[in-house]
């Protein structure tokens, strides 16, 4: 009885989710079709909680949802602004669309079939045992953030400089933007509440991330969502601090305090990032904390683009 | 009975492939980062689906990883996608 309500749900969830895919897809209306993206994200943060998987509920709801949401929303914005972009024909080739849909059908049935095959005749049990073994060692009970901050941490390091380069290259486009429209005063009060909250509740992640879901990345996203949200509601800089000096080094810290600690460790006779054990515990939220200040002033500047983030633009009119 | 991995796995292939056609079949840029990302999503859906180990045991914390990695650097890719887009287009005024 019990597996039946499960197996209901499951279908529930994955209707929904293929349903809300589709459609954000196949509408001619971008803007609907955006909006269904951030219900189909949200639908999907319950997937990953149905799955076991709290830490990408917590990620998917803030950074997969939430931030590509506000970022698909502004870009929207800025294409209908210029309308010279706007009337793009969609290409009539009949031909090239039914070779497209027959390759698709194909690739499909042999991804279904390479999936069924490795679940029903090669169940391999993953490395879930080596990692619950090794927990102990790693200096923190949660074992997401262990395989990203210690068995793994190698990928994180690396995977904080892409972020970087990511938005140098946004940065370096040197795109102009519109200004937003000046907030109503529902928004600019509930920013004043919601913020604070945000901050609060960034720190809580970034804290209960050795324990139990949470961590660097969850903690930065909901710190990017208080900028974001400050943006949006009529304030320039995002939150971020005024000096372009201090936000630079807010940009790099992560990356800084990762590299840094790696090669200290190098310098006292052990691999790279390869903490001793009784220090793994500190090592690990001392680069938690300075990923979480990196990846929250990567996500803001991502999300401002160019646009008035910079305190010497603050004189023009930007609300 | 379901198996749980293997109709979360079937879905987010279906999700992949249905994505994957309308990014190379549409030409408005924004609808292609929305599908784009869809089919991201798809993928991510077939790895938590393999991690999953029934409801007695903890799921396997590596693929778990690797999509909450991959989540951030989805953000930072369409930021740039984006970026890069309104560029083109300012070009394009300016011809």
């Amino acid at each position: 009885m019990e597996t039946l309500i499960w197996n209901l749900f499951d279908v529930l969830l994955l209707t929904a989710l293929l349903a809300l895919g589709w459609s954000a897809l196949s509408t001619s209306n971008l803007r609907k079709g955006i909006a269904l993206f951030i219900a189909f994200g949200l639908v999907l943060s319950l997937i990953w909680a149905r799955l076991k998987a709290p830490d990408i509920a917590l990620a998917e709801a803030a950074i997969g949802t939430g931030l590509t949401g506000a970022l698909l929303l502004a870009a929207l914005r800025d294409e209908e602004s210029a309308p010279a972009e706007t009337s793009v024909q969609e290409p009539g080739n009949r031909f090239y669309a039914y070779l497209l849909m027959l390759v698709t059908i194909i690739l499909t049935l042999i991804l279904g079939w390479g999936l069924i095959d490795a679940l029903m005749n090669r169940q391999h049990p993953g490395l879930a045992y080596d990692v619950f073994a090794q927990l102990d060692q790693s200096g923190v009970s949660n074992p997401v953030t262990a395989v990203l901050l210690n068995f793994r941490a190698y990928d994180t390091f690396l995977e904080l400089a892409v972020l970087l380069a990511a938005v140098l290259g946004i940065r370096s486009l040197n795109i102009t933007r519109q200004p937003y429209l000046k907030a109503g005063p529902v928004l600019s009060g509930l920013t004043v509440w919601l913020v604070p909250v945000l901050i609060l509740m960034s720190a809580y992640l970034l804290w209960v991330g050795a324990h139990a879901p949470g961590g660097a990345f969850q903690a930065g996203a909901v710190l990017a969502a208080a900028g974001v949200l400050l943006r949006l509601s009529g304030y320039p800089a995002a939150g971020l601090p005024a000096r372009l000096l201090i936000r630079r080094a807010f940009m790099i810290i992560g990356v800084l305090v990762f590299a840094m600690i790696g090669l200290g460790l190098m310098v006292l006779g052990r691999g790279f990032l390869d903490y001793p054990v009784a220090w793994s515990g500190s090592l690990i939220l001392l680069i938690e904390t300075a990923a979480t200040l990196s990846i929250a002033t990567i996500l803001i500047m991502a999300f401002l683009a160019g646009e008035s983030g910079e305190p010497e633009h603050q004189e023009k009119p930007s609300c | 009975m379901l198996s749980v991995p293997l109709i979360y796995g079937l879905a987010g292939i279906l999700l992949f492939t249905f994505a994957l056609r309308v990014a190379l079949s549409r030409v408005a840029f924004l609808r292609r980062v929305l599908a784009i990302n869809v089919a991201g999503a798809g993928i991510f859906l077939v790895f938590i689906a393999t991690a999953y180990k029934g409801a007695e045991q903890a799921a396997d914390p590596v693929p778990h990883a690797l999509v909450l990695t991959g989540i951030v650097v989805a953000f930072s890719a369409t930021a740039l996608a984006i970026a890069l887009a309104r560029r083109l287009n300012r070009s394009a005024d300016n011809d």
